[in-house]
């Protein structure tokens, strides 16, 4: 059995990993279709009196907020903000950090220095700081501005993942091999160093994705990134959070959103994780 | 100053009538693997007397590593010790006992060492306080004489400095030294028996030889038995009075040493032996046993070397011989003891095998033969 | 032993100044004018700006400026605030010990939670109880932290009126309370923002303990214990906890910068009076002196975490201090 069908029989027999999986999906599923699953237009404001902060009812399944709004089609409309961000900021922040950690694993030892000294000082600043002051500083920041952002903050880890198998593998005999037959730096890292970097890689990616996800959630909370009407989990919470009391549907409905769907990528990495390394520790 | 290793106060005098000090009967430790479950050790016998050297061979992959675990009661998941095993050690059976016993046993009557010293030792902890913790443990003594004891061991196993090095690591001393330090651990509590399982076979070789002397000086001293678990013929040959030999799980053959070593008895045996490089010999090839130990999931059918052996026969590859007696104090599992009439048979004559008349591997190997013979020429016995 | 350290403080340090250097490069090239946010801008006059600028130094050449800043910076100063009129340094003095007192019980409880949580599961490998444990580990590790601090509050402030809901001391009236009774009262505002913050980092403590417990309890020197006679109580604290402390204790100075993080949110959502609360309102006003104070301050603290862990890594793993 080739070394791929092993991982995918590994990753089957894991059933919380498949279970995660299988909410992924189902979520990614539920986030397209939103338009065709919605009760209502997340943004309408039917009857702005009669239709405040109702409990969750036939017509409103989740209840409606203090704009009378319907929150169920909010929250599977603030599920493709998540998904859609946190997705796409995993998979830029995983490319650069893969990048940087080849050029850094490739090069020569003071351009490796160089990269890795850069990665500790920027680790010294908290994330959520710089991002907070880009995007406070960046009146109106398109989505793509908050994807970038926390792409550029959040790579540190994989290009050190990647630049310690990169120098692993550089040792290595077939890698030697390869390069006493000439093959050039971008010939190596295309055939020889890229399919034993990849699933390291998948994994990161994945299991960033969780994270990102909260990332998001909390710039949306402090009034940043998504902002309303547009529904995100995040600013959902943050109206919601003056009716904790009065209608407390508007601001648990999308935390527990957030915590299914995070917990459903955490199983999801874990599961490719051992999937794909079997070595670590269970 | 007190003699920190005089012998414990019972120590009983050596006898052969006496109770063994330690006695296994019929140990079965299987593990239950992807592959099958696999009969690491298979029905073994074996006695230690009190005060005696008693050598226990086999390659890798033999069970004897296992054997040595199952003692002490440290076999693990998905290691099982089988229940009709017994394990008597003076007196009590070791298998038997509860959990906070057998740590009484542990450490303090019945020691072990391992092959590898690096990582025995815990790497952030002091060396000293570890020999001190065992004896904490099994003694009621305050922390300061327990310090003090550990000292007193350092010193005895021949480190320099002994004071110093009880507050140094792992990591700062050489393999020598962490070695000497695991054999102070363990006989800090001055066992009645330690079970060394190839304490010298990670060393460079001069330091082994200063191990085993070590170890020597110890037992004389503190008259205390000693199992030597090796897969070096030459460490038995030199050190142990009694020999068992172990092949796939089970004994194969157990002699006085010297007799091993002048006749072996069992085909196994032979080709131990003339595997082994001499230099009183005119060079020729060695003669390697062809094939390998087979896995421990699957051991062939009859006797578990006929695949390997150059002289099978019928009865071998049908019937797993028991041990058979060869003389005073001996056993051999081959059906060649009994089989007078195959002794005769081209294949015997070559190898030497129980037949073993003045052949060119005994003369090779130095031994007389085995049936009152003359003794064979030019070679030592 | 003594190189070991000496590195570890310049690299501190080096961080420190690169932090700085960043941040203030950030908030000084990024679009926006200081002393008016968003809307207002239209109403301010030009004349006014421009008197601002010059008052505050904003006129001169960047580099200038930053010269100018680090010296201050080592003498102590962190210039003014444009919002509040008020020396930097003393708007964070006071906000600091409230962000470190936060911070400081929020780590300490989430290691006690993370480790023992950890031990326990070791312990149980395999079982259901194990189990059980790693999907509340799971839910906590997945939940947003300001979200948590919310359900708590509404939980254990409103429905169960058992804890304050907002702020760090009640506003009292009457003769001023005894010491006594302000540490009461500090300590009762303090418990849900703390174990919010506390909860989310134990789940990952947790996870990382597990591991590196497991790891210890297979080593060969725990087998080797065993065959020594010695207890299990002892075995697994004294050795196997014993050598999995090197990594918790690397995992307690990364876990600064995150919490750090997580008290931006969780004192918002509390009221908490600590640097998050300054840091947020700063960056929406534009008030750049806070803003490149409040990331001196944190610099250092990160660095200082770090310096810290390295120190009792050093500590706790004897083979690390030969470098």
């Amino acid at each position: 059995m080739s070394p791929l069908r092993r991982a995918w029989a590994r990753f089957r027999s894991h059933r919380l990993a498949v279970a995660g999986a299988a909410i992924v999906a189902a979520l990614a599923l539920a986030a397209l279709l939103a338009p065709l699953l919605a009760p209502a237009d997340p943004l309408a404001q039917p009857d702005p009196v009669a239709l405040q902060n109702r409990p969750p009812s036939a017509e409103h399944p989740l209840g409606t907020d203090r704009f009378s709004r319907d929150v169920a089609s909010r929250l599977l409309y603030g599920a493709r903000v998540s998904l859609g961000i946190g997705v796409a900021a995993a998979l830029l922040a995983v490319l650069i950090g893969a990048g940087i950690g080849l050029a850094a694993g490739l090069g020569t030892p003071a351009v490796d220095q160089m990269l890795m000294r850069g990665v500790d000082v920027a680790l010294a600043l908290p994330r959520v700081f710089l991002i907070l002051l880009a995007l406070a500083l960046w009146e109106d920041a398109p989505a793509g501005a908050v994807i970038g952002l926390i792409a550029v903050t959040g790579w540190f880890q994989t290009s050190r993942v990647v630049r310690a198998l990169v120098l692993r593998l550089r040792e290595s005999d077939f890698v030697q091999a390869a390069r006493a037959l000439g093959v050039g730096r971008w010939g190596l890292a295309q055939r020889h160093l890229l399919p034993h970097v990849a699933p390291a890689i998948i994994v990161s990616a994945t299991l960033d994705v969780g994270n990102i996800i909260l990332l998001e959630s909390g710039l949306s909370y402090l009034g940043l990134g998504v902002r309303a009407p547009a529904p995100s989990w995040g600013n959902m919470i943050l109206e919601g959070k003056d009716q904790l009391l009065s209608a407390p549907w508007v601001a648990v409905a999308p935390g527990l959103a957030l915590l299914l769907t995070v917990a459903a990528f955490n199983l999801a990495g874990d599961g490719l994780q051992d999937a794909l390394d079997p070595r670590r520790n269970r | 100053m007190s003699e920190p290793l005089a012998p414990p106060a019972a120590a009983p005098v050596p006898a052969p009538a006496a109770a063994p000090l330690l006695e296994l009967v019929d140990l079965r430790v299987t593990f239950a693997t992807e592959e099958g479950i696999a009969r690491a050790v298979d029905g073994v016998d074996l006695a230690v007397q009190a005060g005696e050297t008693v050598g226990l061979v086999g390659e890798s992959g033999c069970g004897k590593s296992v054997t040595a675990l199952a003692v002490l009661r440290l076999v693990e998941h998905p290691g099982h010790i089988a229940h009709g095993s017994r394990v008597r050690f003076e007196g009590r059976d070791l298998l038997a006992l509860a959990e906070r016993d057998i740590r009484a046993v542990r450490g303090n009557h019945l020691a072990l060492i391992v092959q590898e010293p690096a990582s025995a030792l815990n790497p952030v902890l002091t060396v000293g306080s570890q020999i001190a913790e065992v004896i904490r443990a099994h003694q009621q003594v305050t922390r300061g004489a327990a310090r003090r004891r550990a000292v007193e061991m350092l010193k005895a196993v021949g480190i320099p400095d002994a004071e110093q090095r009880y507050g140094q690591y792992a990591h700062q001393l050489s393999g020598g030294m962490r070695q000497r330090v695991l054999i102070a651990i363990a006989l800090a509590c001055r066992p009645h028996l330690l079970i060394a399982d190839e304490p010298t076979t990670a060393l460079d070789v001069t330091i082994q030889a200063e191990i085993l002397e070590l170890l020597d000086g110890l037992q004389r001293q503190m008259g205390m038995a000693v199992l030597l678990i090796t897969h070096n013929l030459g460490l038995v040959a030199e050190r142990t009075q009694r020999v068992y030999v172990m092949y796939a799980g089970q004994i194969v053959e157990e002699a006085p040493t010297e007799a091993l070593f002048a006749a072996p008895a069992h085909p196994y045996t032979q080709g131990l032996m003339l595997a082994v490089p001499r230099l009183d010999q005119p060079r020729e090839r060695l003669a390697a046993i062809p094939g390998q130990v087979p896995p421990a999931t699957a051991w062939p059918a009859g006797c578990r070397f006929h695949p390997r052996c150059p002289v099978a026969f019928d009865r071998c590859r049908v019937e797993n011989p028991p041990l058979l007696e060869t003389g005073v104090g001996r056993r051999a599992r081959c059906w060649l003891v009994e089989d007078e009439a195959h002794r005769g048979d081209e294949a015997c004559r070559r190898t030497g095998a129980p037949a073993h008349r003045g052949d060119e591997a005994y003369r090779r190997t130095g031994a007389p033969a085995h049936r009152g013979e003359k003794d064979a020429g030019g070679g030592t016995s | 032993m003594p190189t070991y350290l000496v590195r570890r403080v310049v690299l501190a340090l080096v961080t420190t100044a690169a932090a700085v250097a960043l941040t203030f490069a950030l908030v000084h090239l990024a679009p926006g004018e200081p002393f008016v946010a968003g809307a207002e801008e239209r109403f301010v006059p030009p004349e006014t700006v421009a008197r601002l600028r010059e008052r505050f130094g904003l006129d001169r050449p960047l580099g200038a400026q930053f010269v100018r800043y680090v010296a201050n910076v080592a003498r102590g100063d962190l210039g003014e605030s444009f919002t509040r009129r008020r020396p930097v340094a003393a708007v964070l003095g006071e906000a600091l010990p409230n962000t470190l007192l936060l911070g400081g019980v929020a780590l300490l409880l989430s290691f006690a939670l993370g480790l023992g949580l950890g031990i326990a599961q070791a312990t149980r490998s395999g079982s259901w109880a194990d189990a059980a444990l790693s999907t509340l580990a799971l839910a906590l590790a997945s939940v947003p932290a300001f979200w948590l601090g919310l359900m708590l509050l509404l939980v254990f402030g409103e429905w169960l009126h058992w804890l304050p809901v907002a702020g760090m001391t009640d506003v009292v009236a009457g003769p001023a309370p005894g010491l006594a009774h302000r540490v009461l009262d500090v300590a009762r505002h303090l418990v849900l923002p703390a174990l919010t913050l506390a909860l989310v980092n134990a789940a990952a403590v947790a996870r990382f303990h597990r591991a590196a417990m497991l790891e210890a309890l297979g080593a060969d020197f725990v087998r080797a214990a065993r065959a020594r006679g010695l207890g299990e109580a002892r075995i697994l604290l004294a050795h196997a906890f014993r050598a999995a402390l090197a990594p918790a204790i690397t995992l307690a100075g990364l876990s600064v910068p995150a919490l750090l993080t997580g008290a931006v949110l969780v004192e918002s959502v509390f009221g908490w009076p600590g640097m998050g609360r300054v840091a947020y309102e700063a960056i929406f006003a534009r008030d750049y002196n806070v803003i490149t104070g409040v990331a001196v301050v944190t610099g250092v603290l990160v660095a200082l975490g770090n310096l810290l862990a390295d120190l009792g890594v050093a500590a706790a793993d004897p083979r690390v201090r030969r470098g």
